[in-house]
C-alpha cells in the first residue's frame, strides 16, 4: 500500500474562495509554484509585490522541507512482528511510531508566517491566532497511515514536532543543537535550517515572546534566573496545561459549540459594556478556531472516502469508509460511538496542541468516564466486542506517542528534559455525584497501558475510598512491570485540595492530576504551572550572606555572616527572609509574563473547551476560565530539610562543629581528610527527611509552611490565586548542578531530591518511614505532591508482593498522601543500561512525574535514579 | 543471656516474617550456631563491629582513633581489627572516609519506649493485617521480663505479635508468652538428631518437644524451615521431617526457606570464614519438597516467607 498524503492547498483555496474580503485569495499564491516561477523572487515592486514575493519563498521553502521522509531509529523489537501490541495491526503501527525518530516539522512555522504576514495589524489577537490555526489545519499535510483507525497528527507525520517560533525563535544554533545532542534529539535538515534561516528567524526574532518576557524582567530577576534560583515557564512556552472536563468539552457538537459561540456574541451589550469590543474580538477567534477544526475534519473525511475509494482489500475499504463517516459525524454532530468519540478527541487534541505549545499538551482526562456511555451502547447495540475497544484504546496510544513534546533548549530543556508531553491520562476516582468512577473501559484502559507500555500518554490510576481492590490490585499488577506506570493519585486528597482552593464540590470531583501531579478542576479551571524553585540553592546564598558562592555575585539580601548567629532560630530567620526575597521577584515577574502571555498568545480554541470562557468572552490565558490558578512548585525539599536538620542538630544542638568549621567543609566540597569525620557525622548520624523522624520533619514542615504561606493567595493578574506545588520534572537535577555542597554532606553539583522524595540515600528506614515523614506535610494545601519510590523486584514479588504494595499506597492516601508512583527495577540492570545502552533501548523508567526511556536520559539523570534508595526487603 | 537485650535491627515494610507490613525486631544473641546462618553478626549478644576490609584504602584514620589500641595495617597495607581488643565502641566508624566499618549492635531500648516506635508503622498495619514480628538472633533467648513485657505491651495497644524462634529455650519462656502472642513463626532444621547438633551445633530434642507443647496449646504457629543443599534437602531428610511433624503436630502450616547466600559477606566483615559449600536447591527440586509436604495432607506449604 503506498503512502497516502496531501497538502491542504485545495482546501485551502476552496476555503478561501469562499471568503474573498482576505487579501491572500488570489490564484497561485499557494502550493507548489507553477514550473515558470522565477528562480529567485524579487523584491521591487509595491508594497504587495513583497508581500507577495515573500509568500512565493515561504512557499518555495514548504515544498523543499516536504520532500523528506521521517526518519528512522532502532528499538529491541526487530520487526513489527515481535513488537508490543495486541493484535498485527496494533503491532505495525506500534512499530511505526517507536522506530521513527522524532524530527523537526517546519510546516506549522511556516504556514503560521504566512498567516501573520497577510493578517497581522488587521486582526484583532485572539483573531490572528484563531486564524493561525486555521490556515494551519487547512494547509497542513494530511497522512492515514496503513491500518489506522484514528487518523491525525499534529506535524506531517509520526513523530513530527512543528515548532512555534511566535514563542520561541529558535537560532540556528539551536537548531543545530537539537539534532546533535545525545538525549531528546531532533533531526533538523539542511532545508530545515535554511528555512528558519531565511525566513522564520527574519520574521519572529523580534516578535518571539520570550524575548519579550526576557526584556520585561528586572535586572534582581536575571540574577537570580541566571544563578538557578527559578526557572519560568513562560520563556518557551505559552501557559497552558489542563484537560477536556465539562459535558460540552466532552461530548458537544462542533456546530453546537459555534452556536453557543455565535450565541454569545448576539448577547454582547455594547451599551453597557466597556469590555464588549474585546470580547467580540476573542469569540471571533473561537469561531475562527473552530472552523480550523472542522476543516481539518473535513479533509479527514475525504481523504479517507477517496482512499476507501482506491482501496483494493474490501475489510480495509471498509474501515476507511468508517474512518471517512466518523470525521464527518465529529466534523459536525455529538460523536455517535465509541470509535467516533475518540476520534473526536484527537481532533480537539491537535487543535488545542497545535494552536501553541500549551506544555503539558491536553489529555481527555477521565477517558474511562467520558467513553463509558458509548460502550455499553455499543455493546448493547452488538456494534463493537471488548476486544475492539481495546483495540481502538491501544490505537489511540500509538496517536499519543506520535506527539513528541517540542523541542526545548537551554533552562527549559534542564528542567523538562524528556519527549513526553505529559499527556496525563486519569482513571477511576469517583463521578461527579460522587459515586465510584471505576467501569468496564477503566480495566479496558490498565490492559491497554500494560500492553503498549509507552512513555505516552502518562497514564495514571485515581483511587478513591470507594474503588474496588480489584482495581487497585490490577493497578499493581501493570505497575509491579517495572516502567513506572499507572502513577497512583488519591482522589479524596485531591477533592480537599481542590474544595481548599474554594471549588464548589461538584466541580472538585470533576478535578483530577494533569501534567505530573497538578491538581485542577478539569474543563473549568486554568492552572500553568510558572517555575520550578530552587529551596537548598537559598540557603546557600543564605550561608553566604546574600552571595552566591558559584559566581561570587549578590544576588540575595545581607542577612548577616551566619557565624555571628547564636541560634538555630536566627539561621532560619534569615534563610526565610531570603526566600521571600526571591519569592516576590519571582512572583513579580510571572505576573508580568502572564499578562504578556495574555495579550500576544490568546488560545481561542484552548478558551472554547473550557468553562466559562465563552459566556465570559474572554480568554483561557487572560483569566476567561471558571477558576485560575497561578502555581509555582517547589523543588528540593528533602534536600533543605536536612542540610537545615544538619546545621540545627551539629552546630547548634549537639554542638560537633562550628558553623566556621562547617561552611569550610562546604568551601571544600567535604574534600580532605579533615572533613571525614565531618562527612560521616553529617551524612550518616544526623537526623534526615524520610525517616519519620520528628526531628528532621519538624523542619521539612516548617520551610515547607513558609514556601506555603508566602505564595498562596496572591493575586495572580487573571483574577485568581497563586497557589504552591511540589513537584521537579527533571529540575533537580538542573538545581543541583548550580548548588554547592549542602550541609547534609550532598556534595557540589550533585541532584537535589526531587518531588518530595528524600534525598537520595537519606531514606533508611524503608518505604514506611519515607511514606510516614512525607504525610507530615499538608497535601491539602498544595496543587500536588510527588513521591518517587524504587523497589527491588523481589521485594514485592508474588500475590502477597502485590498486596503489600497496594496496602502501602491505601495507607499512604489514609494519610492523605497525594502521589506515589513506583520504579520496580534492579539497580543492577539500571548499572548494566548504562554501560550498555544499545541492549536496553525499550528500557522505560519514572523520573518525576513521567516515564522515558533510559536512553533518553542524561547521565546525571540516569546517576541519579540508580542512587534512589532502593526498598528490598 | 544479657539483661538488657541488644537489637541490631529494627526494620520496618518487613514483608517475610508474617502476614501483612509488619515491623521485624532482629535481637542479637543465639543460642544455636547454624552453619548456613546468613545473619552471622545475631550470633553473638554482644555488639560488634562490621569491617569491610575489601574498601579499606589504608589511611590509618581508624588506628588513632581506637582507644584500645585494637587496630594495625597489615602488610597489604588494609587495618587490621584485633577482635579480642575491640569493645565495638564504634569511634573508628566516624572516621573510616571510604564507609566501611559499622557497629551491629546496641542496647534495646525501654519496653514502653520501644513500643512508641514500633507503633510508629500502626497505619500499615491495620491497613495490611500485619503487626510486629520479634526475631533475631533468638528473642526468646533474651531477658525473659522484657521480651513478656514487650509483648504485653503490644497486645495492649492492638498490636498483633510475631515470635520467630528455633525453639531451643526453657517450655516456660515460651509458654509465659502465649497469651500475648498470635502467631508462632516455629524454624526446625531436621528430625535427625546426629545431623541437627552437626549442623546447628545443638540437640534438636527440646526443640521438638517445645513444637508438641505449642500445638497442644492451641497456639497459632507456621512452621519454617530452611532448605539448604546438599545437608537438609534430600528426600530422606524431608520425609524424616514430616514424619515427625505428623507426630508431633499435624499438618500445620509451613514455609519452606530456600537457602540463600546474601549473609557471605557479613562473615567477612565479621573476620570469619563463610561456608561456600552450600548450595540454594533448585526450582524443581523445591517444587517436588512442597508436592511432598501437599502428598502427606499438609494443605498450607509455601515457598518463601
Amino acid at each position: 500500500m503506498g503512502t497516502y498524503e496531501e497538502t491542504g492547498s485545495a482546501a485551502l483555496a476552496g476555503s478561501r474562495a469562499e471568503d474573498a474580503a482576505q487579501p491572500l485569495m488570489t490564484e497561485g499564491d499557494v502550493g507548489v509554484p507553477a514550473a515558470d516561477a522565477p528562480a529567485e523572487p524579487t523584491f521591487a515592486g509595491t508594497f504587495f509585490d513583497l508581500e507577495r514575493a515573500q509568500l512565493d519563498l515561504i512557499d518555495r521553502a514548504l515544498g523543499s522541507i516536504r520532500v523528506h521522509g521521517a526518519p528512522s531509529r532502532t528499538t529491541s523489537h526487530a520487526t513489527w512482528q515481535d513488537d508490543r501490541g495486541m493484535n498485527d495491526r496494533v503491532k505495525k503501527l506500534r512499530h511505526q511510531s517507536e522506530t521513527t525518530q522524532p524530527y523537526l516539522d517546519m510546516e506549522r512555522a511556516l504556514i503560521e508566517t504566512k498567516t501573520y504576514l497577510a493578517h497581522e495589524g488587521e486582526l484583532s489577537q485572539p483573531e490572528l491566532r484563531g486564524m493561525v490555526l486555521r490556515d494551519y489545519f487547512a494547509e497542513k499535510t494530511i497522512r492515514i497511515e496503513p491500518g489506522e483507525l484514528i487518523v491525525g497528527e499534529k506535524g506531517r507525520g509520526p513523530q513530527a514536532a512543528p515548532t512555534f517560533p511566535e514563542l520561541c525563535c529558535h537560532t540556528l544554533e539551536d537548531m543545530h543543537n537539537m539534532n546533535d545532542r545525545e538525549q531528546v534529539n531532533f533531526c533538523v535538515t539542511e532545508d530545515d535550517l535554511a528555512a528558519q534561516r531565511d525566513i522564520v528567524i527574519p520574521f519572529w526574532c523580534r516578535r518571539a515572546s520570550r524575548e519579550r518576557i526576557m526584556e520585561a524582567q528586572t535586572p534582581a530577576w536575571h540574577d537570580a534566573f541566571e544563578a538557578g534560583i527559578f526557572t519560568e515557564f513562560y520563556e518557551q512556552r505559552a501557559g497552558g496545561h489542563t484537560c477536556l472536563g465539562s459535558e460540552r468539552g466532552a461530548h458537544a457538537g462542533f456546530d453546537e459549540i459555534r452556536g453557543d459561540i455565535e450565541g454569545a456574541i448576539e448577547a454582547l451589550d455594547y451599551l453597557a459594556d466597556e469590555h464588549a469590543t474585546e470580547k467580540r474580538q476573542e469569540l471571533s477567534g473561537m469561531l475562527l478556531a473552530l472552523e480550523g477544526v472542522q476543516v481539518l475534519a473535513t479533509r479527514y473525511a475525504e481523504l479517507a472516502g477517496r482512499m476507501a475509494a482506491e482501496e483494493a482489500d474490501p475489510a480495509r475499504a471498509a474501515e476507511l469508509a468508517q474512518i471517512a463517516e466518523n470525521c464527518r459525524v465529529v466534523a459536525h454532530g455529538r460523536p455517535r460511538t465509541f470509535w467516533q468519540w475518540i476520534q473526536r478527541y484527537w481532533f480537539i487534541h491537535l487543535a488545542i496542541t497545535s494552536e501553541t505549545n500549551p506544555w503539558d499538551a491536553y489529555t481527555p482526562g477521565r477517558l474511562d468516564q467520558h467513553l463509558i456511555g458509548y460502550y455499553a451502547a455499543d455493546v448493547d447495540a452488538g456494534r463493537l466486542t471488548r476486544d475492539q475497544a481495546l483495540e481502538l484504546l491501544e490505537c489511540l496510544w500509538v496517536k499519543f506517542n506520535n506527539q513528541p513534546a517540542p523541542p526545548k533548549v537551554g533552562v527549559t530543556l534542564k528542567e523538562s528534559g524528556t519527549y513526553s508531553d505529559f499527556a496525563n491520562i486519569n482513571t477511576g476516582g469517583i463521578t461527579p455525584d460522587g459515586a465510584d468512577g471505576v467501569n468496564d473501559v477503566s480495566y479496558l484502559i490498565l490492559d491497554c497501558m500494560d500492553e503498549m507500555m509507552f512513555i505516552q500518554p502518562n497514564s495514571n490510576v485515581q483511587i478513591s475510598r470507594k474503588t474496588p481492590r480489584a482495581f487497585l490490585r490490577r493497578a499493581c499488577e501493570v505497575a509491579r512491570a517495572g516502567w513506572g506506570q499507572p502513577a497512583f493519585y488519591n482522589t479524596e486528597e485531591i477533592i480537599d485540595e481542590l474544595l481548599n482552593a474554594g471549588k464548589s464540590l461538584a466541580d472538585a470531583r470533576r478535578g483530577g492530576s494533569s501534567g505530573c501531579v497538578e491538581t485542577g478542576c478539569w474543563g473549568y479551571e486554568a492552572y500553568p504551572l510558572t517555575g520550578y524553585f530552587n529551596l537548598p540553592k537559598i540557603l546557600e546564598i543564605t550561608l553566604n550572606d546574600g552571595v552566591d558562592p558559584r559566581t561570587g555575585k549578590r544576588i540575595g539580601l545581607t542577612t548577616g555572616d551566619p557565624r555571628s548567629f547564636s541560634s538555630f532560630d536566627e539561621l532560619m530567620d534569615a534563610y526565610l527572609r531570603q526566600m521571600d526575597y526571591f519569592i516576590d521577584i519571582k512572583v513579580r515577574g510571572s505576573n508580568i509574563n502572564t499578562r504578556l502571555c495574555a495579550q500576544l498568545n490568546p488560545v481561542p480554541f484552548m478558551s472554547l473547551m473550557t468553562e466559562d470562557c465563552i459566556a465570559r468572552g474572554e480568554d483561557y490565558n487572560a483569566g476567561g476560565a471558571r477558576y485560575n490558578t497561578t502555581y509555582l512548585q517547589g523543588v528540593g525539599i528533602g534536600s533543605i530539610t536536612d542540610a537545615l536538620a544538619s546545621l540545627k542538630y551539629n552546630v547548634f544542638d549537639e554542638r560537633r562543629f562550628t558553623m566556621d568549621e562547617l561552611l569550610g567543609a562546604l568551601a571544600a566540597n567535604f574534600e580532605g581528610a579533615e572533613y571525614v569525620r565531618m562527612k560521616n557525622l553529617v551524612s550518616r548520624r544526623t537526623p534526615k527527611f524520610g525517616n519519620d523522624d520528628d526531628y528532621a520533619d519538624a523542619i521539612m514542615r516548617a520551610v515547607f509552611d513558609h514556601f506555603h504561606d508566602a505564595v498562596t493567595g496572591r493575586p495572580n493578574m487573571r483574577r485568581g490565586e497563586w497557589r504552591i506545588d511540589m513537584l521537579p520534572t527533571t529540575c533537580h537535577i538542573y538545581f543541583g548542578e548550580v548548588t554547592g555542597a549542602s550541609p547534609s554532606g550532598r556534595l557540589a553539583g550533585e541532584p537535589v531530591s526531587d518531588g518530595i522524595s528524600p534525598e537520595r540515600g537519606a531514606d533508611t528506614q524503608g518505604p514506611t518511614a519515607v511514606i510516614k515523614s512525607c504525610s507530615k506535610m499538608d497535601h491539602a494545601a498544595t496543587g500536588g505532591t510527588l513521591l518517587n519510590q524504587k523497589f527491588a523486584p523481589a521485594a514485592i514479588e508474588g500475590e502477597k508482593g502485590l498486596d503489600n504494595l497496594a496496602d502501602l499506597v491505601r495507607t499512604y492516601f489514609d494519610l492523605d498522601g497525594h502521589h506515589i508512583q513506583f520504579n520496580i527495577v534492579d539497580r543492577a540492570t539500571l548499572i548494566d543500561a548504562q554501560r550498555h545502552p544499545e541492549r536496553y533501548p525499550d528500557l522505560i523508567v519514572r523520573v518525576a512525574g513521567f516515564s522515558e526511556k533510559w536512553c533518553n536520559l542524561g547521565r546525571e539523570l540516569q546517576d541519579e535514579i540508580i542512587n534512589r534508595t532502593e526498598q528490598a526487603f | 543471656m544479657g539483661a538488657t537485650p541488644t537489637i541490631f535491627n529494627i526494620q520496618r515494610f518487613s514483608t517475610h516474617d508474617g502476614p501483612g507490613i509488619r515491623t521485624t525486631v532482629f535481637f542479637k544473641g543465639c543460642p544455636l550456631r547454624c552453619a548456613w546462618c546468613h545473619n552471622p553478626e545475631s550470633q553473638s549478644y554482644a555488639p560488634e563491629l562490621l569491617v569491610d576490609s575489601s574498601r579499606c584504602a589504608g589511611c590509618g584514620m581508624c588506628i588513632d582513633a581506637c582507644p584500645e589500641g585494637a587496630i594495625a595495617l597489615d602488610d597489604g597495607g588494609r587495618a587490621r581489627l584485633d577482635r579480642d581488643r575491640c569493645r565495638a565502641c564504634g569511634e573508628c566508624v566516624d572516621l573510616c572516609a571510604q564507609g566501611c566499618r559499622e557497629v551491629a549492635g546496641e542496647p534495646a531500648a525501654e519496653p514502653r519506649e520501644l513500643v512508641e516506635q514500633l507503633l510508629r508503622d500502626r497505619s500499615f498495619f491495620e491497613r495490611s493485617g500485619g503487626g510486629v514480628t520479634l526475631s533475631g538472633g533468638e528473642c526468646l533467648a533474651q531477658e525473659e521480663g522484657y521480651l513478656a513485657e514487650l509483648c504485653s505491651r503490644l497486645h495492649a495497644r492492638g498490636i498483633r505479635v510475631a515470635i520467630d524462634t528455633c525453639g531451643d529455650v526453657p517450655w516456660e519462656r515460651i509458654e509465659r508468652l502465649l497469651p500475648d502472642v498470635d502467631l508462632w513463626l516455629y524454624d526446625i532444621k531436621a528430625a535427625d538428631d546426629v545431623l541437627h547438633r552437626r549442623l546447628t551445633g545443638s540437640s534438636n530434642m527440646r526443640i521438638w518437644d517445645n513444637l508438641g507443647h505449642l500445638a497442644r496449646s492451641g497456639a497459632a504457629v507456621r512452621v519454617r524451615m530452611p532448605l539448604v543443599s546438599p545437608v537438609n534437602d534430600d528426600m530422606a531428610c524431608i520425609d524424616a521431617t514430616i514424619r515427625l511433624l505428623l507426630e508431633r503436630v499435624g499438618t500445620v502450616p509451613v514455609s519452606l526457606l530456600p537457602y540463600h547466600a546474601a549473609g557471605n559477606g557479613k562473615y567477612r566483615r565479621l573476620d570469619r570464614v563463610p561456608r561456600e559449600d552450600f548450595r540454594v536447591p533448585a526450582d524443581d527440586e523445591l517444587a517436588s519438597i512442597r508436592d511432598r509436604f501437599l502428598d502427606a495432607g499438609f494443605s498450607d506449604v509455601e515457598i518463601g516467607g
